[in-house]
């Protein structure tokens, strides 16, 4: 039913670690952010989380923020974000979601948004500012296009809350480890492993643990209690510094291997 | 139903709640508590009496006729928030919040701020109930308003310059919402207009009524009747709907919000958010913005910080849509005209968001007539705007002719 879950799941049957990773679309241009995606996944990148640059990111640390007011300013549209899911698709197996705030998807029409992201091969939807209890239009037009959906859990996030997270998540549920925004941190709040296990009693099925998560062991660790692990400002960062074979090279890192375990 | 009975979280088709899953608990948090305290007599005493003790409420209402003799003969009177302690209808909405913060047992407050208003209004509330205060404040706006920076830091609140984006208030309430998102549980965001997520419009509404129920028995008894129209500047809307508020039920009264319309409304660089923009999220909120056609936010220009912001609180954007109040845009120059005159005509120097609304209420005696009752809110003074309008006038000139 859902392509991201699938692969979740059979990455896990074969006993191997599940790695998320995020980039935006149209950093440092739209051609590189295309091979530095193609990059991670042929890195052992098993999920891509395609960022759409937004003015106002709320959710999002320096290194994200830095990137996407960069791509707006190079010319970022949201067409390019349809043509970037085609063109790493075409070319790479993974399956690919767009993480968009909410605004974008409502200018472009939440119908033609699902039905174009459909055709360019996009996976689905996580949407950061965007909870289940707003999200009356887009769960019609997911379940119409049959498009994942991923909604977030916090540490806060009343037991009702996560309950209703897991049901209408498609893909995975997005376990915000700790609480804060985008960005890497030395350690991963104790939070994380409790959120993991709430979902679980819950009856999550498919859960990924990002924010903060930066480093090879973390990723090891969180695989250790959850079905993956999700990096975006690591690799923003080093697709920043060293361009896409540098991100490729972090995600080989992060992935033990390029082509994991 | 009463409009006055209008609540949160949708106010028709905008309003709501657009915020990241980590943010729902203390959304959550506040509007339970809120809930109970706008029912409960002691904390409604204990407000009443932070107004009538610290604040200086009822605030006045003074009738301006030489002023209004430029606005068509119409009678023209200023509710008169400017002479609140802090200088602005923003301390009404704080020290609610304040009080609500105590409640939840939380010891630090963050705030956004554009011209400073509620940076300094939060600040006080901060010293007053012993809390640790930190405002985001963008850059552009901290130099322009160097004077509230200063009043903040003196009052023990750390100022941080907010440098992303436009550098302005959509940028301050950015990066207060990431302070807030990792600080949740020692934290409360005390928000400054009625826009954001729910409870906040009409939260925030409800400290700023006051202003109108005030007004709206000030001018009856000056005058034996209701007022022909109510104007009040419009960026976030916080002081118009306070004025507005209690006349929403008056059908004879006119309510007219007056948006920053920078240099022209037909011009790229204006903050006239309800006549220029279309529906869109942002902060939280469904409302009207200044967007472009993939959904980014425009950065918005006015030379009043305060209204330099390109949303706009979804109650406002409910009454605009069912054509209860209408929004109009005012200039730049308009605004700084009304400024000038206000005080060689009256000797009070209005802030610049306030001009806005006393260019609109020129505007409106002069369709209206002299028959005409218009109350303005005078929502702050004008103190911290010297710089800016020295600057246009040409004050710190020793020749300064240009003012006439």
């Amino acid at each position: 039913m859902s392509r991201v879950a699938d692969v979740i799941a059979a990455k896990r049957a074969a006993g191997g670690e599940v790695l998320v990773g995020y980039l935006p679309i149209g950093f440092p241009d739209l051609d590189a952010s295309v091979e530095a995606a193609v990059a991670l996944i042929e890195n052992g990148v098993d999920v891509l989380e395609f960022g759409i640059p937004y003015s106002d990111p709320v959710m999002d640390g320096p290194v994200i923020q830095a990137a996407t007011t960069a791509a707006l300013a190079n010319g970022f549209k949201l067409r390019h974000a349809f043509e970037a899911v085609r063109r790493v698709t075409e070319r790479v197996d993974a399956p690919v979601l767009l993480m968009t705030y909410w605004n974008p998807v409502l200018q472009y029409g939440v119908d033609r948004f699902a039905d174009d992201l459909a055709a360019a091969g996009g996976a689905g939807l996580i949407t950061p500012d965007l909870i289940p209890d707003e999200a009356g239009d887009w769960l019609a037009a997911s379940d119409r296009t049959g498009l994942d959906r991923v909604f977030l859990a916090a540490p806060t996030s009343s037991d009702e809350r996560l309950r209703r997270a897991i049901e209408l998540s498609r893909g995975f549920v997005y376990a915000v480890s700790t609480m804060g925004i985008t960005g890497a941190r030395a350690d991963l709040d104790v939070a994380a492993r409790t959120l993991v296990g709430r979902l679980r009693d819950a009856g999550a099925e498919s859960v990924c643990v990002g924010i903060g998560v930066s480093t090879p062991e973390q990723v090891r660790e969180i695989n250790g209690y959850a079905d993956g692990a999700i990096v975006g400002s690591a690799l923003v960062k080093s697709l920043a510094d060293g361009g896409p074979s540098a991100a490729g090279a972090l995600a080989a890192s992060l992935s033990h291997g390029p082509s994991g375990h | 139903m009463a409009l006055r009975d209008q609540t949160g979280p949708y106010f028709g088709d905008f309003g709501g709640r657009f915020v990241p899953e980590s943010l729902v608990q203390a959304i959550d948090e506040i509007a339970e508590a809120y809930d109970l305290a706008k029912l409960d007599p002691t904390f409604q005493h204990e407000l009443a009496e932070l107004g009538r003790t610290y604040s200086g409420r009822p605030s006045i209402i003074t009738e301006v006729p030489r002023f209004a003799e430029h606005a068509g003969g119409a009678r023209v009177i200023l509710k008169r928030e400017d002479l609140n302690h802090t200088g602005s209808h923003k301390i009404n909405n704080v020290l609610g919040q304040a009080l609500l913060t105590k409640r939840l047992g939380k010891t630090r407050v963050i705030a956004e701020t554009g011209a400073g208003q509620h940076g300094v209004a939060t600040a006080t509330a901060a010293a007053l109930f012993g809390m640790d205060c930190v405002i985001y404040m963008g850059e552009v706006d901290t130099e322009r308003q160097a004077l509230n920076v200063a009043r903040m830091r003196l009052l023990g609140a750390e100022v941080i310059p907010v440098k992303s984006g436009s550098r302005t208030l959509k940028d301050a309430i950015n990066e207060a919402m990431r302070d807030w998102v990792a600080n949740v549980e020692s934290t409360m965001y005390i928000f400054g207009t009625v826009a954001g997520p729910h409870p906040f419009p009409e939260m925030v509404r409800d400290f700023q009524k006051i202003i109108g129920e005030e007004a709206r028995a000030q001018v009856l008894e000056l005058t034996g009747e209701l007022p022909t129209a109510v104007a009040a500047a419009v960026g976030g809307g916080s002081n118009a709907i306070g004025i507005f508020h209690a006349f929403l039920d008056d059908p004879t009264v006119a309510l007219y919000g007056f948006e920053a319309g920078g240099e022209g409304a037909d011009t790229p660089r204006h903050a006239a958010t309800i006549t220029k923009g279309r529906p869109g999220v942002l902060h939280g909120a469904r409302s009207y913005l200044l967007q472009d056609e993939d959904g980014q936010t425009i950065e918005s220009h006015s030379i009043s910080a305060g209204l330099d912001y390109p949303g706009v609180g979804p109650e406002h954007a409910w009454l605009s849509a069912i054509g209860r109040a209408s929004y109009r845009p005012v200039t730049d120059t308009a605004a700084m005209d009304a400024l000038l005159l206000l005080s060689r005509t009256e000797g009070i120097i209005p802030a610049i968001e306030s001009a806005h609304a006393l260019a609109g209420a020129i505007e409106l005696g002069r369709e209206l007539g002299p028959d005409a009752t218009i109350l303005v809110n005078l929502s702050g003074r004008g103190d911290k705007d010297m710089e800016t309008a020295g600057t246009w006038f040409g004050l710190f000139d020793e020749q300064n002719g240009t003012a006439e």
